[in-house]
């Protein structure tokens, strides 16, 4: 085995290895299973290194099994899985650590970072698929390894939100799958390719296409959180923090807008798409979305379940920029999946760390936590003015991009939703903002857990995630243009699906 | 010469210990059964292998052919139906040796009863004419019934009969269609009735047709044919219910497509939309009493007469020229592991829990998360989700479907999934579910510790049903060894 | 009529009682009986039909002589088990829920 068919399969099994060893471990071996998580989550990052590094030269990464007569697993790693690999894998290293530290002591942690490492070997598996059937298999698996994530706690309330989680993910997944057979019957066994494929099917079919596209679309847009499939998100914030976490800036919903983002760009082509009249749809959708998630998010007293109708919306962007004709659009979609999941984990993180410091679950129960945990405000106020388009964070970056892909596809409209969404973001942020900063403490916190010792405002292991990616959200908004940042990766995908260069 | 070996040693060898069982008592009749399923599995694969290569197998027992001798004919439908008989036979019986309590009255009568039921099973997919296949059914039958009857109550001896008696109607119309076939071309082996008969046979012909397909039907429990199946096979103990759900309802079904590829194949085209729609009802049904029942065996059971149905569904694709055959094939092979890892799982928490009830299910995930993982691997499989055996069938026929224009069977197939998903998650969600304190306490006194192989055993089917997903291309190939169509 | 053809429909309506018999009748050994019945009318069947050329075939007599050792298997054991669910239950007959203990 060449190491070109090695890497791509080396950085699956760098969490399916550690995940099924895990899970046979009993709970008391603490140490190894530390050991392992960490071993895995620095092993995948070596592998991806040497990905991007080769990938950037041009060499071509892939791994083929026959799985029956015209049925292949195929991986191919390219510069747009790339993008999705490393943000998960660099994330999932530090939510490992947050998890470690939030789980102190909890019941089940073997089979909870089993799931976890299940979960993290499915996107992989998602981000490096090379034709639909790969990406099939790998998008169920995902949905059965967060399953029991989801239903960890054990209490009814949780069975309650698994319940509701599966009933969505599964019932689109069927729809996925229909579509997928449907297009594989009409183009044969395609593999993802620039451009996409679906053009060269022929005249005659263009009724099955465009229904095909709404069934792939409904199928992917379940886990991407579109509204009307949206419901399944605020539910499964049961779940722990670490889970949220990685359900809402790694796994599930970037596995969701990824997915908008091949069959947009490599199973129909951008071009194609548009000639189909699909473009349109999806965006107005996706506006929808966008208004719709932060508008509800304004009504939400729970920290967790602002959050969550706030990243319904902001995922939406990804989509949005997709669903722009041209390539500034695709740049503007792309960026925000990276930036967006590096703002939105640090904002959920600093979430769990109020709960599991003071007991905090509700914004009525911030007043004055800034005072009291000042590091941990001071993320969450990067990450959310990051939310807002701040300028120098993150979120200003893919904003820019994002508006001038409007008004190069003749889409005023967007710029107005896109901006609309920022007053609500604003609306909804900053006056948690205010209460954290400006209001006097309360007399007493709902449960302190981990009392405050001079600077030491909670555990280390959770501490230190946030600050981490509330740094990185800051650089990413001062450095875009360096030359490994998610930006110029964006440009050099964008670059080869439209053949032309963004300004 | 060793492929001939093979050949008779499969069924005989059953046979032998069989009769050893029945002489030696349990304690020692277990580890003959055990001995001779590991032989037996060896020369299923020798002949799967030659045939592989050899193409089919022709062998006339005694030197005697057709039509007075016995004919016995493996292809690579043969090779795979008896690949999936040994490979589920061997973890089962390794698992009832642990699961019956020692001097437990049905331990004494299972071993020499699955002895029988395996060499019948292994007879007839070997033979190849349609008195032998009688024969042979009724040989599986009588086992079949005396296993759920064996050391139980009256419950389970009711099942059992109400099974004899489903089974002997089916039987009896069976013969009879072969009286008739007989009556008009004057031989009963397929090989030679397979040309003989074309659109244009009397009208006798399809009469005794139509009597054999029903007298299948009612012995695979084809909706509305099914009555008997869930009491039976919800009621028998674990390592029984296993050896059915997974193995003897597949015996009927494989006659009905040997039949229907072969001798039949051009008179049941008018009529293949009949399977189809009581396959589709099977599901529905069955499903829909899968979410309904308290009672864990029985959801499990209810599942198999929906499972059967997607094996119905399949027939109307069946045309020449499509290659459904690996498809079908895939998924009885795909099912029958499935059902009886889950079966074994199921068989395992009644043994924790101490009591048949899926509410009863609550805190396994945290006591036995080996059985819960093996449960939910089979309910993958049979969900039909990636990456197991049971989706690749799935996506195999679906393809077919979708290229035949059978928009119908799409729908019904993705819906089926979509129900079993509602009635497997019924039980994984719930052993999610922190243990109540009412049933804890009273888990203590009914329940009993488990022993570990049980749990592997379960584990190793479901995760071979898992793996079939991956590593299927060498199966499909034999399938289509001597594939009719 | 000639003689086969005779005996083939006395076996079919022979075939046919004992199906009836099988599924309509409510005491258990009656219908061990009838399945017996069922069994006998698909031999003469096969019997009378399988003469060749006035020739007596042996061959379908060889199958009935299998198909009455498997009649006769299947009693025994239909017998067995209504004796055990006699001395279980007291009845001779099997009722028609499913799900019960």
């Amino acid at each position: 085995m060449s190491l070109n068919e090695f890497l791509p399969l080396a950085v699956i099994a760098s969490s399916l290895l550690p995940g099924l060893i895990i899970f046979v471990l009993p709970e008391r071996y603490l140490a190894l299973r530390t050991a392992l998580n960490l071993l895995g989550a620095i092993a995948k990052i070596v592998f991806i290194a040497m990905l991007l590094a080769g990938v950037q030269a041009g060499e071509d990464y892939g791994f083929r099994h026959a799985i029956a007569p015209g049925i292949e697993l195929v991986f191919k790693a390219d510069a747009l899985s790339l993008l999705f690999i490393t943000l998960s894998a660099i994330l999932w290293l530090l939510t490992t650590f947050y998890a470690i530290g939030y789980l102190e002591n909890a019941p089940h942690r073997s089979r909870f970072f089993g799931f976890f490492s299940l979960c993290v070997t499915a996107t992989m598996g998602i981000a490096m698929a090379g034709n639909l059937f790969t990406f099939f298999v790998f998008y169920e698996l995902l949905t059965l390894s967060t399953f029991p994530l989801v239903a960890h706690r054990g209490t009814p309330d949780a069975k309650q939100g698994a319940t509701v989680y599966l009933a969505y993910t599964l019932t689109g997944g069927a729809c996925l799958l229909t579509g997928i057979i449907w297009m594989n019957s009409l183009a044969g066994n395609a593999e993802f390719v620039h451009g996409g494929f679906a053009a060269t099917i022929g005249d005659g079919h263009e009724t099955a296409l465009r229904i095909i596209f709404l069934l792939l679309i409904i199928g992917v847009g379940v886990k991407a959180a579109l509204v009307p499939l949206h419901g399944w998100l605020p539910k499964a914030m049961v779940a722990p923090a670490p889970v949220s976490a990685l359900l809402h800036a790694v796994a599930v919903v970037k596995a969701g807008a990824f997915g908008v983002v091949r069959i947009v760009d490599e199973v129909y082509g951008a071009e194609f798409a548009q000639s189909l009249g699909l473009l349109l749809p999806l965006a107005i959708v996706a506006a929808v979305t966008i208004l719709w998630g932060s508008l509800r998010a304004l009504a939400q007293d729970e920290l967790k379940k602002r959050l969550a109708y706030s990243t319904i919306s902001q995922v939406s962007y990804i989509v949005l920029g997709i669903a722009m004709f041209g390539s500034l659009g695709t740049i503007g979609g792309l960026v925000h999946l990276v930036h967006q999941g590096v703002m939105k984990i640090t904002l959920f993180f600093c979430a769990g760390n109020y709960a599991e410091t003071l007991g905090i679950h509700k914004i009525s129960e911030m007043d004055g936590v800034g005072r009291r945990m000042p590091a941990t405000t001071a993320a969450f106020s990067i990450g959310a003015l990051g939310m807002m388009g701040a300028p120098l964070t993150a979120g200003a970056i893919s904003k820019a991009w994002l508006v001038d892909g409007a008004s190069a596809a003749n889409m005023e409209w967007a710029i107005w939703v896109l901006t609309a969404s920022s007053l609500l973001n604003a609306a909804y942020f900053l006056p948690i903002l205010w209460r954290a900063w400006f209001r006097p403490l309360p007399v007493a916190w709902p449960e302190e857990h981990i009392p405050r010792r001079k600077w030491h405002e909670t555990a280390w292991l959770l501490l230190l995630p946030p600050l981490i990616t509330g740094i990185l959200t800051v650089a990413l908004g001062i450095f875009p243009d360096a030359e490994i940042s998610p930006l110029t990766w964006a440009c050099f995908i964008a670059d080869v699906e439209y053949q032309a260069l963004p300004k | 010469m060793t492929e001939n070996i093979a050949l008779i040693g499969v069924f005989t060898v059953p046979l032998l210990w069989a009769t050893l069982a029945f002489l030696l008592g349990p304690g020692r009749g277990a580890f003959v059964a055990i001995t001779g399923s590991v032989v037996q599995l060896f020369l299923a694969l020798i002949l799967a292998r030659s045939v592989l290569v050899d193409g089919p197998l022709n062998h006339s027992t005694g030197g005697w052919g057709a039509p007075l001798g016995i004919d016995l004919y493996v292809d690579g439908l043969t090779a795979a139906m008896l690949l999936l008989t040994q490979v589920v036979a061997l973890p089962i019986f390794v698992y009832a040796r642990s699961y019956f309590a020692p001097g437990a009255h049905a331990a004494r009568h299972f071993w020499p009863l699955a002895g029988f039921l395996i060499a019948g099973m292994n007879a007839l997919y070997l033979a190849n004419d349609i008195f032998n296949l009688y024969v042979t059914l009724e040989i599986v039958g009588l086992a079949a019934v005396a296993l759920i009857a064996a050391g139980g109550g009256a419950g389970q001896v009711a099942a059992a009969l109400r099974y004899l008696f489903a089974a002997l109607l089916g039987s009896g119309a069976y013969l009879l269609g072969v009286a008739l076939i007989y009556g008009t071309y004057g031989s009963v082996s397929i090989a030679t009735l397979t040309p003989l008969i074309d659109v244009a046979a009397p009208r006798v012909v399809s009469i005794a047709a139509l009597l054999m397909f029903a007298g299948l039907m009612l012995k695979s429990a084809l909706f509305p044919f099914h009555y008997w199946l869930p009491a039976a096979h919800g009621g028998a103990p674990a390592p029984v219910s296993a050896l059915l759900s997974a193995l003897v309802v597949k015996a009927a079904i494989y006659l009905c497509l040997r039949l229907w590829l072969g001798p039949f194949a051009p008179l049941v085209q008018a009529a293949a939309w009949l399977p189809g729609v009581l396959g589709a009802g099977a599901i529905l049904w069955g499903s829909a009493m899968a979410i309904r029942t308290p009672r864990l065996k029985l959801l499990v059971a209810y599942s198999t007469v929906a499972q059967l149905g997607y094996l119905f569904l399949a027939f109307p694709l069946l045309t020449p020229g499509a290659a459904v055959l690996g498809a079908v094939t895939l998924q009885a092979i795909a099912h029958g592991l499935a059902k009886a890892a889950m079966f074994a799982a199921a068989g395992i928490i009644i043994h924790s829990t101490g009591r048949d009830a899926v509410a009863e299910v609550a805190g396994v995930a945290e006591r036995l998360p080996l059985t819960l993982f093996a449960f939910a691997l089979a309910g993958v499989s049979l969900m039909g989700l990636p990456p197991s055996g049971g989706f690749l069938a799935k996506w195999l026929l679906l393809d077919a479907a979708l290229n035949a224009g059978h928009w119908a069977l799409v729908a019904v197939i993705i819906a089926g999934g979509l129900l079993a998903a509602i009635y497997v998650f019924r039980v994984v969600r719930q052993a999610f579910l922190n243990l109540p304190e009412e049933l804890a306490d009273r888990q203590k006194h009914t329940g009993r510790p488990v022993p570990r192989v049980l749990e592997w055993m379960a584990f190793g089917l479901a995760a071979a049903s898992v793996l079939l997903g991956l590593f299927s291309v060498d199966l499909l190939k034999l399938i289509a060894v001597g594939n009719p169509l | 009529m000639t003689s086969e053809l005779l005996f083939a429909v006395t076996g079919v309506i022979l075939f046919a009682i004992g199906a009836a018999g099988t599924i309509l009748l409510a005491n258990l050994l009656r219908r061990v009986l009838a399945f017996n019945i069922m069994g006998s009318g698909a031999c003469v069947v096969l019997v009378s039909l399988a003469q060749r050329n006035g020739i007596a075939d042996p061959v379908p007599q060889a199958m009935v002589l299998t198909g009455i050792v498997v009649a006769v298997a299947a009693t025994g054991v239909a017998l067995a088990l209504t004796r055990r669910l006699h001395q279980l239950t007291g009845e001779c007959e099997t009722t028609s829920s499913v799900e019960h203990d």
